[in-house]
């Protein structure tokens, strides 16, 4: 009961959101939501740690943007076409990586995104250094203009409510009941008779098309693509986002996904008031050093905070209902 | 003498090149390799020491004075220390943790430590010049070796060795790869394993240090230096296995040359070669060439 009303609050936050929020801003934070939540579904319940999935993310941006700017696909098409793309990347990468357990997996995602890195850098068609710039938004199914940004705002919120859904629905499946084994014990899982690498190949290419869906839906709303989105640094973000919400929690990643974010926007003005107040100039220069505070939170986060800000909650209230 | 159209000179200069960075790969995976034997942590960290080795030699020389053969054993010790305290203040406590977490733990320092210089420095490159007494080149006739990168492939093979002997040869060695094995049993004995783990990681660390500063002449000394270059190290672990030292020196030197000749060949792949082979490796090979499969 308690679920189905926060539910519906989110719901109708998310509804309301662009009279209070830039749509365009809000946008950027349930792509980069999806794309944690996607992520999630690897880490958090199966147990695996990919590190490459910006490959997924920057991959289908590029393959989106292209089609929908030269060749002139519809925007569904283009991000139809780019989770397609995402997918078929992470059945690749995935049946390489699922070769090797642990930090090996780890590993090897790492490294088969720095190779796509390389491979973006260097195609033809993705711009190098300077990314694909002008991407037309179009009309969606040939009729509702997204240039109008509230719009376009419902067409994302759309996509992320599917793709949610999507990951909600997996997780209370049998099939999520058998990768939570995975993680737990993934020596008795097989003992039991499941064909353990079939599920961690199959939870890969989920995770992997939903990030890509995100890549490709943030294309769509900010119309260019840039190698930021393939470099390793966003696969360690979106590690960080899943982190600070609470690893293996359904709505946690969202939460992190808005915080990081945010954070990243505002940090110029936080280090700007902490210099006023501190009397020290350097926190002025804060806003070109994210990194500094991206890294500290990593390193807070790991020490004393494991649980993230939703999985404490939820010890608290456990802790709390059983005296 | 030309070969495919390529002359032989010019083979034998990238292939000296690629021993050069086949030497830095193998001292990295060898540092990651002994740490993750005793630590069970993927030091992620490694690649921003690297960088701090090669920036301490930058700064010793531009702020203090202190000359290249100074730095050369400063730096590491330096970096070494650094190593210790992040071990006493912050890795000791994720032990009994899914090793994530160590690779999350070090990757945050990553991003500090690099931003931290990058706030100070930017990211263009500093220039260090070759020390006197290594600089020019000597003709062999048939090519031109340059005497520096000469010195670097020899000394990080020396230090390799010295390594492998170390732990496969001696019997402070023994506890060590006992520590490896049974750290519980090894405590038992009486070997103050806790203290063990620390200098191992502090002696990881100053070996990513200590191929910094042999670096520094060679690439640009800048902030970002090192986490690219451990990310293909990352890929030589895995094609290697971090069972064995020796196979962690072999490969990294092996990938090395291997990445000089398709710079040769195919300049395009030659940044991503490295991870071709990885790709191969594991379609055929899964537990990687060294590794042991479990």
């Amino acid at each position: 009961m308690g679920k189905i009303i926060l539910y519906t609050i989110l719901l109708l936050a998310g509804l309301a959101a662009p009279l209070a929020v830039y749509p365009v801003f809000m946008m950027k934070l349930l792509c980069f939501a999806l794309f944690a939540c996607a992520f999630n579904l690897l880490i958090g319940y199966t147990g695996l740690l990919s590190f490459g999935h910006a490959a997924f993310l920057g991959g289908a941006g590029y393959v989106a943007g292209y089609l929908m700017r030269d060749k002139g696909w519809s925007p569904e098409l283009g991000v139809l076409a780019g989770t397609v793309f995402a997918a078929l990347m992470a059945w690749l990468m995935g049946s390489l990586a699922i070769r090797r357990q642990g930090i090996y997996f780890t590993m090897i995602t790492l490294s088969l995104s720095q190779m796509l890195y390389f491979l973006w850098l260097q195609a033809p068609f993705t711009g190098g250094e300077d990314g694909l710039q002008g991407i037309p938004r179009g009309h969606l199914w040939g009729m509702v203009d997204l240039s109008n940004d509230l719009n376009l705002y419902y067409t994302v919120l759309g996509i992320f409510l599917f793709g949610f859904w999507l990951i909600h629905r997996t997780i209370h499946s049998p099939f999520g009941h058998v990768l939570r084994a995975i993680k737990d014990n993934e020596a008795r899982t097989i003992s039991l008779g499941y064909d353990v690498n079939r599920f961690k190949l199959l939870v890969f290419v989920l995770s992997g098309a939903l990030a890509g869906m995100a890549g490709a839906t943030k294309v769509l709303v900010l119309g260019f693509e840039t190698l930021t989105d393939a470099h390793w640094s966003t696969s360690g973000l979106v590690v960080l986002m899943t982190l600070v919400g609470g690893l293996g929690t359904v709505t946690g990643p969202i939460l992190g996904a808005f915080f990081i974010v945010i954070l990243e926007n505002k940090m110029g003005e936080i280090g700007m008031a902490i210099s006023r107040a501190s009397g020290v100039e350097w926190f002025a220069t804060l806003g070109e050093s994210v990194t500094i505070v991206t890294g500290l939170i990593f390193v807070i986060c790991v020490l004393m905070f494991r649980r993230g800000m939703v999985g404490e909650w939820l010890h608290r209230a456990s802790v709390k209902g059983s005296p | 003498m030309d070969i495919l159209g390529i002359p032989l000179p010019a083979i034998l200069s990238q292939l000296l090149l690629g021993l050069v960075n086949g030497s830095f790969y193998a001292m990295l995976s060898l540092g990651l390799a002994v740490i993750f034997g005793l630590l069970n942590v993927i030091n992620f960290a490694h690649g921003a020491m690297f960088m701090m080795g090669a920036m301490a030699t930058w700064m010793g020389l531009t702020y203090l004075d202190l000359s290249y053969w100074t730095m050369l054993w400063v730096a590491p010790l330096l970096v070494g220390l650094v190593g210790v305290a992040i071990e006493k203040s912050m890795l000791q406590w994720l032990y009994k943790l899914d090793h994530l977490y160590g690779l999350l733990l070090t990757f945050g320092i990553t991003l500090m430590l690099e931003g931290i210089f990058r706030s100070i420095y930017g990211s263009s490159g500093l220039s260090y010049s070759v020390p006197e007494g290594l600089q020019g080149a000597s003709d062999l006739g048939f090519m031109v070796l340059p005497v520096y990168r000469t010195w670097v492939v020899v000394a990080s093979l020396v230090v390799c060795f010295a390594t492998w002997f170390v732990i496969e040869k001696t019997k402070l060695g023994a506890y060590l790869r006992a520590g490896t094995e049974n750290p519980r049993l090894v405590e038992a004995f009486g070997v103050n394993v806790p203290l063990m783990v620390t200098l191992t990681y502090g002696f990881g660390v100053a070996l990513a240090a200590f191929a910094g500063v042999l670096a520094a002449p060679v690439y640009q000394v800048a902030p970002l230096m090192g986490s690219n270059l451990i990310i293909v190290v990352f890929a030589v672990v895995v094609i290697g296995g971090m069972g064995s030292i020796m196979g962690s020196i072999l490969t990294g030197l092996g990938l090395g040359v291997i990445e000089g000749f398709t710079k040769v060949f195919y300049p395009e792949a030659s940044s991503t070669v490295v991870f071709i082979i990885m790709a191969l490796v594991l379609w055929v090979r899964p537990a990687g060439l060294f590794g042991k499969e479990k």
